[in-house]
């Protein structure tokens, strides 16, 4: 109700206004009506054309190419000349379709399962994996007596006992991964100087994610012409500087997976980053599932909260006051 | 309007009724809430879990 009268008086209006508009700008002064009703427009024209305005929009400008130019030390929007190449920060990987990506969608644990069988065979050799314990994989990719006969074949160190000595057990579901290597210095005398990184967040601690870890261990080409790779590194287009300590490691064929899945070189990699990316996010599900819950939840609140104030503001929006003249009793 | 009263006369009309029949509600509504969505969830990543894959597992270990 409320709407229609506006825009019908708008429409009324429309024709007056830009009349006005026209002579405003021939004689600003002589024609300004003393109007309630246009009295803030044209006062907010005069705002606009005024020199102040101008200038001190002019003065903004200024300033801010001059703050920008003084923060980051070059003038913004020109593209400057510069000696590095965009591929030294390391090629941006591809978005691939993971089948734990989308919104409602959790990991593939048969994949996790395989990727498990990759990381021990493969990546154990020189990544240590010390923030899964043995009992995270039960119920995950393995049942408890897997993981349990898994734990017993390493050999930890535990004790004191009776007299003081320390002594070497069979693992337990509750210890930790055993690392390739006592410290990171021997870590390092064993890989040329390169410390192989823990791989226990390794999907969260790199730029892209599971697309950069799948994308690196897939990636290794050729160097292209022109470009050195330093004797005991790798080139990798993925890696930033292209250089890198790791070579290719995954190979059709590598590993005989117990399911009967061909072991390519992609589909080893895709179960050992869905692996890596479990081993980083063991919380996805629950995530996700608060995340459905959280969106009915406040979206059902929201429209409650809508109705609510439209059924309040209803008799307040369409109410229509009436002026009722007192009456001219006698002139 | 009977519905009315008789909600009102059951739930409302008493403190001692009302607290409890919210916290209990809320409750059920919980458990509920969270039987559904982990339905929807279960349903939709139907295959992939470790509870769909499991029972290859525990009979390759039980036939050992």
């Amino acid at each position: 109700m409320l709407a229609r009268q506006l825009s019908a008086g708008a429409l009324r209006k429309g024709p007056a206004l830009s009349f006005r508009q026209k002579n405003a700008f021939a004689f600003p002064r002589a024609l300004a009506v003393r109007n309630a009703s246009t009295a803030s427009s044209s006062a907010f024209e005069s705002f606009l054309n005024s020199r102040i305005t101008l200038a001190s929009v002019t003065l903004f400008t200024a300033g801010s190419v001059a703050w920008y130019t003084h923060l980051y030390g070059s003038l913004p929007f020109l593209s400057e000349v510069h000696a590095s190449h965009a591929s030294d920060e390391g090629l941006h990987p591809p978005d691939y379709p993971w089948p734990q990506k989308g919104l409602f969608d959790t990991f593939d644990h048969a994949s996790i399962r395989r990727g498990y069988q990759v990381y021990r065979e493969v990546c154990a050799a020189c990544h240590s994996l010390d923030r899964i314990a043995w009992r995270n994989l039960v119920g995950v990719s393995h049942t408890a007596d897997e993981a349990r006969a898994m734990a017993e074949e390493v050999e930890y160190q535990d004790g004191p006992n009776d007299e003081g000595e320390m002594f070497m057990r069979p693992g337990k579901l509750a210890d930790y991964m055993p690392g390739p290597y006592p410290n990171e210095e021997a870590a390092r005398a064993g890989n040329a100087g390169a410390l192989p990184p823990d791989l226990s967040l390794m999907t969260q601690a790199r730029h892209g994610g599971a697309n950069y870890v799948f994308a690196l261990i897939t990636g290794y080409v050729d160097p292209p012409a022109g470009v050195e790779v330093r004797e005991g590194m790798n080139y990798n287009p993925f890696f930033p500087g292209g250089a890198i300590g790791m070579a290719r490691v995954l190979f059709d064929g590598l590993v005989e997976y117990e399911d009967g899945t061909p072991a390519t070189t992609s589909q080893m990699a895709k179960d050992v980053v869905t692996f890596l990316h479990w081993a980083a996010e063991p919380e996805l599900d629950e995530r996700k599932k608060n995340g459905i819950k959280a969106v009915i939840l406040f979206s059902t609140l929201t429209l409650l909260s809508l109705y609510v104030k439209r059924f309040k503001w209803t008799p307040i929006k369409n109410r229509k006051i009436l002026y009722d003249p007192p009456v001219d009793k006698k002139h | 309007m009977a519905f009315a009263n008789t909600l009102y006369n059951t739930f409302f009309r008493r403190n001692s009724i009302f607290v409890p029949t919210i916290f209990a509600g809320a409750f059920a509504f919980g458990i509920g809430f969270d039987t559904g969505v982990t339905a929807f969830f279960d349903h939709w990543n139907k295959g992939k879990q470790w509870k769909d894959i499991r029972h290859k597992y525990v009979e390759a270990a039980e036939e050992e």
